[in-house]
């Protein structure tokens, strides 16, 4: 529109970016005050909070768990989202539309029903609830992040790559070997950074799914309802948030050169407008 | 390769993907409808069909509230959602010119922070002890702290605006994005001016984008229950708390289906209407 | 013309046929392709040329028939067992490779020595003009190099046939004319086989030993470039090949030195036997065609041809070396069009202005083919 309301628009975005930032700013914040009450003003600098998670075996153990679950989950869900995601940029088959969509369904189900109706289902098969049962929740909601990633590195795969590389008297599997692996995959490490982090974070189906072994969001919500616990919990937070920032940041690096390597203009859009 | 062969093969490369939802998703969502019509006394599931499961979720008035509030925060949480977003997706689409990567990338990381500690943290903002309050009393705007804006529906919007920003904001950034720049042009060579140009060309073109953001907050947002619990007060809880209930502590996991069912064929229905009044807005839809 | 006479068939399709489903691609195609030859398949946008070409390949079998190459059946054969190699549209050059990389990729299985290796590559891009761009980066590539490398890329496993699949339709005009040359020289120089597909019928004219026009899935015509021009079997295929004017005519009767045809505006005149197509029957004659350049303006009262009509330029469209008119001929709203050379002393003719316009019966041609 015009100069006047563009002026406005930037100065209404900025305001937005606050909002957005609001939160995520406070948490280092409250991670290195040095009071044991969440709220200002800030009363002074320390690293306790991060001195006593390091000694903390429940909460190590709830770290190890999640990281079994997390790369558990971002494995299989790359793996199967690489299945879905090669047949629908490449191949034509009846009933694509509702099989794609419902693989993609998870994207739009309130996790809270996909935690329910995994309960449902484990119970009346008698199954105990344990770190595998997130496991298979997690690969549910992941898996549509994966097929989206991957559609679009599979789909900036030009057809006449792999034609070419069997015209020149390479094997199929060969084809794969040398032409269509290394190219997607910038796009299977960003989807298994991006699943990993997702599954990092969970929580519905987590709390719904696990049974004795928690794993971190699990733990800090339970540590929530202690007080005393908050700030060493804003520090727990603090390390995943730079934690998943730094994934981030190399899965979009990864994203990009994919686009780059398959000759695509890499600044349209992040790995999350795939998505969208 | 024929056309039967390719489906052949697609078919055969989508299978194990397929297998998995089928089994892991639509076999236990099938399961869940069933026991919405079955009763539990304890530990025992009595399997006679019945629909006293759905009398109690539509009848009585708490779990009516419940369902009632749902819908009004979820459709609340979504337009304000959304209408706050749209204008920062119009931002980075038209006004930014190099740096769109980087807005977008600035616009996913607070996603990345953990659910339950954002939650968490706007419960320290909006508190009576709170950054805010702090903040506004410390820059003289008030005497006393504000009251009206922790553990109420007002909170519980407030979190869940800020939650589901960047899944409004990228399929509007997207469907704006698309827009083919010669067609506003195009527009303005006919006579529209910039108000004109944005009713009659953007905003239609940028239709399949806000109907997207549409539902991808709506849907979500009627199955959250961390908010509600952490913000929302009494009266900010919603329907996932009382299923959540139903599942946990009150050991009747047929009423929780129910419930469960309840609201998705209610969120289902609205969301179906909000596609198809989209589709006739925008014209076409993607 | 044709330098390949009397050696071995390269290509032997023996009718045929793909079907897409329900939609028919190819019905049952007939043709070969002699060793050495430059063969170009010419036709509209979705005739069937790229399906043609990737059976051919082995991308595609065949719904029906036979596909022989070298004397051997492909039936079965994929494409990377064929002694085929081909020049995507888009190039398809790896763009995860270099240069080298690119060239050298199909070599790899030869299990040849690094030095070997080095070699053929060199000496695949010092053919087609790259020497010393072995190091450079896929994406670092202009689109005349793409296409060098796509095609050093196939030469380098010394294929019996080259398949060029619209090659140059993505260059600018000025290196599409240069490019049809080079290849066209390297062709002759290395004597493989090549097939190249095109809609451009002015390339597939400068390039080619021999011509198949295809439409709708069928060959039209098959022919060296100078018969396919002076003598296309069907109006279809004249209307595609350059420009034509078509004259309404029928035959009214024989003499012994030829046919007499009666032509609408230009008379009765007696076409030479030697001009006339074998198979025709006298009886289907419903018109007649006469290139441009065979209409000639004369401008002097110098005696011109033994035939000439009087009319008036309606039109004319200056192409600098050339001048196409628009003339009406007498008695007629019709319009034929007449190319004429422009030479120093010869100015324009407006329109409105009247022209003499000579021809001969030798220039009017009959049509073999109904459509
Ligand atoms: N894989 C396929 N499936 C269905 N139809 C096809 C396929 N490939 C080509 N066709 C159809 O066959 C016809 C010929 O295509 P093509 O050989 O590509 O034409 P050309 O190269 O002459 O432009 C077109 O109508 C095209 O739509
Ligand atoms: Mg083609």
């Amino acid at each position: 529109m015009t100069r006047l309301s563009s002026n406005w628009l930037a100065v209404y975005a900025i305001i937005y970016m606050i909002f957005l930032y609001a939160p995520v700013v406070l948490l280092p914040l409250f991670a290195f005050n040095d009071a044991t009450i969440i709220a200002l003003p800030l009363s002074g600098f320390t690293t306790a909070w991060f001195e006593q998670l390091w000694g903390n075996q429940t909460l190590r153990t709830a770290a190890i768990n999640s990281l079994i679950v997390a790369i558990s989950s971002a494995v299989i869900a790359t793996l199967l989202g690489a299945f879905a995601a090669r047949a629908a940029a490449r191949y034509s088959f009846p009933g694509k539309t509702g099989i794609i969509g419902l693989i993609m369904l998870p994207l739009v189900l309130p996790e809270i029903i996909v935690a329910v109706a995994l309960l449902v289902a484990l119970s009346q098969l008698g199954l105990s609830l344990a770190l595998w049962t997130v496991v298979v929740g997690h690969v549910l909601i992941c898996t549509p992040f994966a097929v989206a990633i991957l559609s679009s590195a599979f789909r900036g795969l030009d057809r006449e790559l792999e034609e070419a590389s069997f015209d020149l008297g390479e094997s199929r599997w060969g084809t794969f070997r040398r032409v269509t692996f290394p190219l997607v995959l910038p796009g299977v490490i960003s989807s298994l950074l991006i699943c990993f982090t997702i599954s990092l974070d969970e929580f519905i189906i987590a709390f719904f799914l696990t049974g004795t072994d928690v794993t971190l969001p699990v733990y800090i919500w339970s540590q929530l309802r202690f007080p005393a616990r908050l700030p060493s919990v804003m520090a727990l937070g603090t390390i995943l948030l730079v934690l998943s920032i730094l994934f981030l940041v190399l899965g979009e690096w990864m994203r990009r050169r994919a686009a780059r390597r398959q000759g695509q203009d890499a600044a349209a859009g992040g790995a999350m407008t795939g998505v969208a | 390769m024929s056309t039967r062969a390719e489906a052949a093969q697609g078919l055969r490369l989508v299978s194990p993907t397929f297998l998995y939802v089928l089994v892991m998703l639509a076999a236990p969502l099938a399961m869940v409808a069933a026991f919405s019509f079955w009763t539990q006394d304890y530990l025992i599931i009595d399997r006679t069909p019945t629909l006293d499961n759905y009398r109690a979720a539509l009848g009585e008035p708490i779990y009516r509230t419940l369902l009632l509030r749902s819908v009004a925060i979820s459709l609340t949480v979504t337009v304000v959602t959304v209408l706050l977003a749209f204008p920062v997706a119009y931002f980075v689409a038209f006004r930014v010119k190099r740096q769109q990567a980087l807005w977008l990338f600035l616009i996913t990381v607070p996603f990345w922070t953990s659910y339950l500690l954002r939650v968490f943290l706007w419960k320290v903002i909006l508190g009576y002890n709170g950054v805010l309050n702090a903040t506004l009393m410390g820059m003289g705007f008030t005497d006393a702290p504000l009251t009206f804006l922790l553990y109420n529906a007002n909170a519980v919007v407030i979190t869940l605006a800020h939650a589901w920003a960047p899944f409004a904001i990228l399929p509007i950034f997207v469907a704006l994005a698309r827009i083919d720049r010669s067609l506003l042009e195009a527009a303005e060579d006919l006579g529209d001016g910039p108000f004109r140009r944005f009713t009659r060309i953007t905003l239609p073109l940028a239709m399949p984008g806000v109907v997207a953001a549409t539902l991808i907050v709506l849907i979500p947002t009627m199955g959250d229950y961390i908010t509600p619990r952490l913000v929302g007060g009494t009266e900010g809880l919603m329907i996932a708390n009382m299923i959540q209930i139903q599942f946990g502590q009150a050991n009747n996991a047929p009423l929780g289906a129910a419930l469960a069912v309840t609201a998705m064929v209610v969120i289902g229905t609205i969301s179906a209407g909000i596609f198809l009044i989209g589709k006739r807005l925008g014209g076409r839809l993607t | 013309m044709n330098e390949t006479n009397g050696s071995a068939p390269m290509i032997e399709l023996e009718k045929t046929v793909k079907r897409f489903g329900t939609f028919t691609a190819l019905h049952g195609i007939d043709a070969t392709v002699q060793e050495g030859e430059f063969f170009s398949l010419l036709g509209p946008s979705g005739c069937g040329k790229t399906t043609l070409l990737r059976l051919i390949a082995g991308f595609e079998n065949p719904t029906s028939g036979s596909i022989r190459i070298a004397g051997h059946d492909m039936r079965g054969i994929p494409a990377n067992k064929r002694p085929t190699n081909m020049v995507f549209q888009s190039y398809a050059i790896f763009p995860h490779l270099n240069v080298a990389q690119n060239v050298g990729y199909g070599l790899k299985r030869r299990h040849l020595s690094r030095r070997e290796m080095a070699r053929e590559v060199g000496e695949a891009l010092e053919m087609v003009d790259m020497a010393g761009y072995e190091r450079r980066a896929a994406h670092e590539l202009s689109g005349g190099q793409r296409q060098r490398v796509a095609l050093a890329r196939a030469l380098v496993m010394r294929p019996k046939v080259v398949l060029l699949d619209e090659p140059l339709s993505a260059l600018d005009k000025k290196l599409r004319e240069q490019m049809q040359r080079e290849l066209r020289d390297l062709q002759r120089s290395i004597g493989i086989t090549f097939v190249l597909v095109t809609h451009d019928q002015e390339e597939a004219l400068i390039m080619s030993d021999r011509i198949a026009v295809m439409f709708e899935g069928r060959i039209a015509q098959m022919a060296t470039p100078e018969e396919l021009y002076r003598r296309p079997a069907s109006r279809r295929v004249a209307s595609f090949i350059g420009v034509m004017n078509f004259l309404p005519a029928r035959a009214t009767g024989e003499t012994q030195t030829g046919l007499v045809v009666q032509i609408e505006s230009l008379g009765e005149v007696v076409l030479p036997s030697h001009t006339i197509p074998a198979g025709l029957r006298v009886d289907d004659i419903r018109e007649v065609g006469i290139r441009p350049e065979m209409l000639t303006v004369i401008f002097d009262d110098a005696p011109g041809p033994r035939h000439s009509f009087e009319g008036q330029v309606s039109g004319n469209s200056y192409y600098g070396d050339m001048t196409y008119y628009d003339v009406v001929l007498p008695g007629s709203e019709r319009t034929v069009t007449i190319s004429m050379r422009n030479t120093a002393n010869r100015a324009v003719v407006r329109p409105g202005n009247p022209v003499r316009v000579g021809w001969s019966a030798e220039s009017i041609l009959l049509f073999r083919q109904e459509d």
